[in-house]
């Protein structure tokens, strides 16, 4: 009975929040890592990115709460999700078009086009604010809770409850199904081979005849499914607020150098283990040693490795370890 | 013909800076975060102060008929760079001649110590209360109309002792305002016999707290004390404790409290307890009225500790026959306590006619105003508990 205690602390504190959170930033460092891989620059303004996708969605969620449009137990931000896609796709191609085509006919430094993508991320970040506002928005509806820690309790008789909200399953479900087609579109289809071909080897893939404006713009359109999902799941599940997006971008670009750049398999790994080690590192473990140790030997202090202030410390020393030993990443992507 | 014109011209001249020098403006910075954490009690704050300040200039008596004019500026409540900039604007390009301000802890000291000390101006804030602005050097220009946090802490632990509750987790935000209030509770609460199981940070504007409440839960405690902002770290602390079933009883102390917050949490708050600065003498009643009657939400927390610092002020700039801050810091101790008439709001008009008589005033105003060490108010507090989504008030202490 303990250790099921034991278990279900673990999972209530550390599991469920930590999936939902890797999951989140898995799908954010994707888009990262992909503009990487075929573009050759870390795109900056990826958390901006995101924040205008989610805003079009809250926007489009807003209009349908309106008319009455609901998704059931879902909530209708799900419905509204391929608008803010859509919108946040025209979005990218009109600054490809404006601004990073200039600089790709250019051939100029990847370093250029990563200061660029930081003048695209204030213009992408005031845009929002001009929109939206600075304030935070609640944006979920439907069902609140799978399963809530009381009925849990009740349930299983545990003194531990395990709450699990709709929006950390819808989480992780569409992280899961977000990822599968990226992966067929990548590994099974023309224009994802010739994207790939275009990433490995760019001289090549063109005297292959493959055209670069295409792979580009669909790079761009994939980019902004993979932001605008990333950011809409994140804000269903927490809230939105212009700010905390922008500073999202931190540790997804950790999790997306760890797992190693230009990896897909690589931002998955790595958004997980940033996020885990948020949580397990500064996680209190007097509880769940509470219930596995024998009687007696309880710890009586808090069993905290590190105060959770440190929690983003935490994603920056994984950052300089990984860097330190292997400056490929985990999956061996790009020398950073 | 020319030589009498010349004179005349003169002599205009003279009478009207005669007239400036004995009734020309007095100008009263209102310096408060009207963006960041406290942006959703900050509006009638600076509407309480300016119906102060609206009062007086329809009595048209203060100081032989100054007419006093609020000018506002933003103290951004976190950034101490932005506040100090805001106040140095207001002191040399808008020659101010007192504050009413700042409000929160961090950016005040901020102010004090690197514009109203070295320019020598007169600080009143209505909402900074932490503990360590008891002891800084202010040269005597520094008051508030808010009690030191040292003294909520207090009041905190009594009520959470009173109401059964022995063990308890502290989380705080991460500032002046926040450590204070905490380590001061967790002293309090200590030497009644209580015991605190964890005393923690959190930062401000993150949207998870999912690490933060995974620890306090796993400290355990009968209730959670949330030291945060309504705004802020506060509200997503009590969201993911109660999505998490970790807690479902929170302590709320004056950061907290605000009408936003029972809407926005909903039905999981019902049963939480709290305290901010508040009165039941009538000055507070008498407040609310005529902050209804000139058409915002008495209530609202600080408001009337606003209304009272601009009062204070005032006072103290009649009592001592000077706006100049110099002048007037040396009174605002004399007109906010005995002995001399008790003063309600409403009442500033009479209060200055008293004062220009040379009589005496003890201004008590909407929070029962008693000044006490180095210009703090010694402090009121009004228990609250949420019912039904709504606040309500327990009793004053």
């Amino acid at each position: 009975m303990d250790f099921l205690n034991a278990i279900v602390a673990l999972g209530n504190y550390v599991i469920v929040p930590g999936l939902t959170y890797g999951a989140q930033l898995a799908l954010g460092a994707l888009g990262v890592t992909l503009v990487f891989g075929i573009l050759r620059f870390s795109n900056f303004a990826h958390g901006d990115t995101m924040a205008f996708g989610t805003m079009v969605t809250i926007m489009v969620t807003w209009l349908f709460q309106a008319l009455g449009i609901g998704f059931g137990v879902l909530p209708t931000a799900l419905l509204a999700l391929p608008f803010g896609i859509l919108a946040t796709a025209a979005l990218l191609l009109f600054t490809d078009r404006a601004v990073y085509r200039f600089y790709r006919k250019q051939k100029v430094n990847p370093i250029i086009l990563v200061i660029v993508s930081m003048g695209v991320m204030f213009v992408t970040n005031a845009l929002v604010r001009f929109a939206i506002g600075v304030g935070e928005y609640q944006f979920t509806d439907g069902a609140r809770f799978l399963i809530t820690a009381g009925r849990f309790k009740a349930m299983t008789g545990l003194d531990e409850g395990l709450a699990i909200r709709t929006t950390q399953a819808i989480t992780v479900v569409t992280a899961a199904v977000a990822v599968a087609v990226l992966f067929w579109f990548l590994g099974s289809t023309r224009t994802g081979k010739s994207m790939r071909a275009y990433s490995d080897n760019e001289d090549l893939a063109l005297l292959s005849g493959i055209n670069p404006e295409k792979v580009v713009a669909v790079t761009w359109i994939i980019t902004a499914a993979l932001a605008t999902t990333a950011g809409v799941l994140y804000g269903l599940d927490k809230s939105f607020k212009a700010f905390t997006y922008f500073q999202l971008l931190l540790p997804i670009f950790a999790s997306a150098i760890v797992g190693g750049l230009g990896r897909p398999l690589g931002a998955i790994a790595g958004g997980f283990i940033i996020a885990f080690s948020e949580v397990t590192v500064t996680y209190a473990w007097k509880k769940v040693l509470g219930y596995l140790m024998p009687e007696g030997l309880e710890p009586s202090g808090l069993m905290q490795l590190l105060s959770t202030d440190y929690k983003f410390a935490v994603s920056f020393v994984i950052l300089v370890i990984v860097l330190l030993f292997k400056p490929t990443g985990l999956f061996k992507g790009a020398q950073t | 013909m020319k030589k009498l014109l010349m004179t005349g011209v003169a002599l205009a001249a003279l009478a009207g800076g005669a007239s400036v020098a004995g009734a020309g403006d007095v100008k009263i910075g209102i310096i408060l975060g009207f963006t960041g954490p406290l942006e959703s009690i900050t509006p009638n704050m600076a509407n309480g102060a300016e119906l102060a300040i609206a009062e007086v200039n329809a009595a048209g008596t203060l100081l032989d008929g100054s007419k006093v004019v609020p000018v506002r500026a933003d103290s951004t409540c976190i950034d101490a760079s932005a506040a100090t900039a805001a106040a140095e604007r207001l002191v040399t390009s808008d020659k101010i001649n007192a504050i009413m301000g700042a409000d929160c802890s961090g950016v005040t000291g901020a102010i004090l110590a690197n514009v109203a000390v070295p320019n020598g101006v007169v600080m009143v804030s209505p909402s900074a209360t932490s503990p360590g602005l008891s002891t800084a050097d202010d040269k005597g220009f520094f008051f508030r109309t808010a009690p030191s946090d040292a003294r909520q802490g207090v009041v905190m632990a009594e009520i959470l002792k009173d109401r059964g509750f022995d063990t308890v987790a502290v989380t705080y935000t991460n500032n002046d305002y926040g450590k204070g209030l905490a380590d001061s509770f967790a002293a309090a609460f200590k030497d009644i016999g209580g015991t605190v199981t964890i005393n923690t940070a959190h930062e401000d504007g993150k949207a998870d707290y999912s690490a933060e409440v995974g620890a306090l839960a796993s400290a355990g405690g009968d209730a959670l004390v949330v030291v945060g902002y309504t705004d802020q770290g506060g509200k997503g602390i009590i969201r993911a404790s109660l999505d998490s079933g970790a807690f479902d009883t929170f302590v709320l102390p004056d950061g907290m409290i605000s009408d936003n917050l029972a809407e926005d949490i909903g039905p999981g708050l019902n049963g939480s307890f709290g305290q901010y600065p508040g009165t039941d003498s009538q000055g507070a009643e008498m407040f609310q009225k005529i902050a209804k009657d000139a058409g915002f939400d008495g209530t609202s927390t600080f408001a009337a500790e606003s209304y009272d610092a601009a009062a204070l002020i005032m006072l103290a700039m009649e009592m001592g026959k000077s706006a100049d801050s110099a002048v007037l810091k040396d009174h605002v101790m004399h007109v906010a306590n005995a002995p001399g008439e008790q003063i309600f709001p409403g009442d500033l008009a009479k209060a200055i006619k008293i004062l220009k008589d040379g009589g005496d005033v003890d201004y008590v105003g909407a929070t029962a105003v008693e000044l006490i060490g180095a210009g703090e108010s010694a402090g009121n507090y009004r228990e609250i508990e949420i019912k039904d989504g709504s606040i309500e008030t327990v009793k004053y202490r």
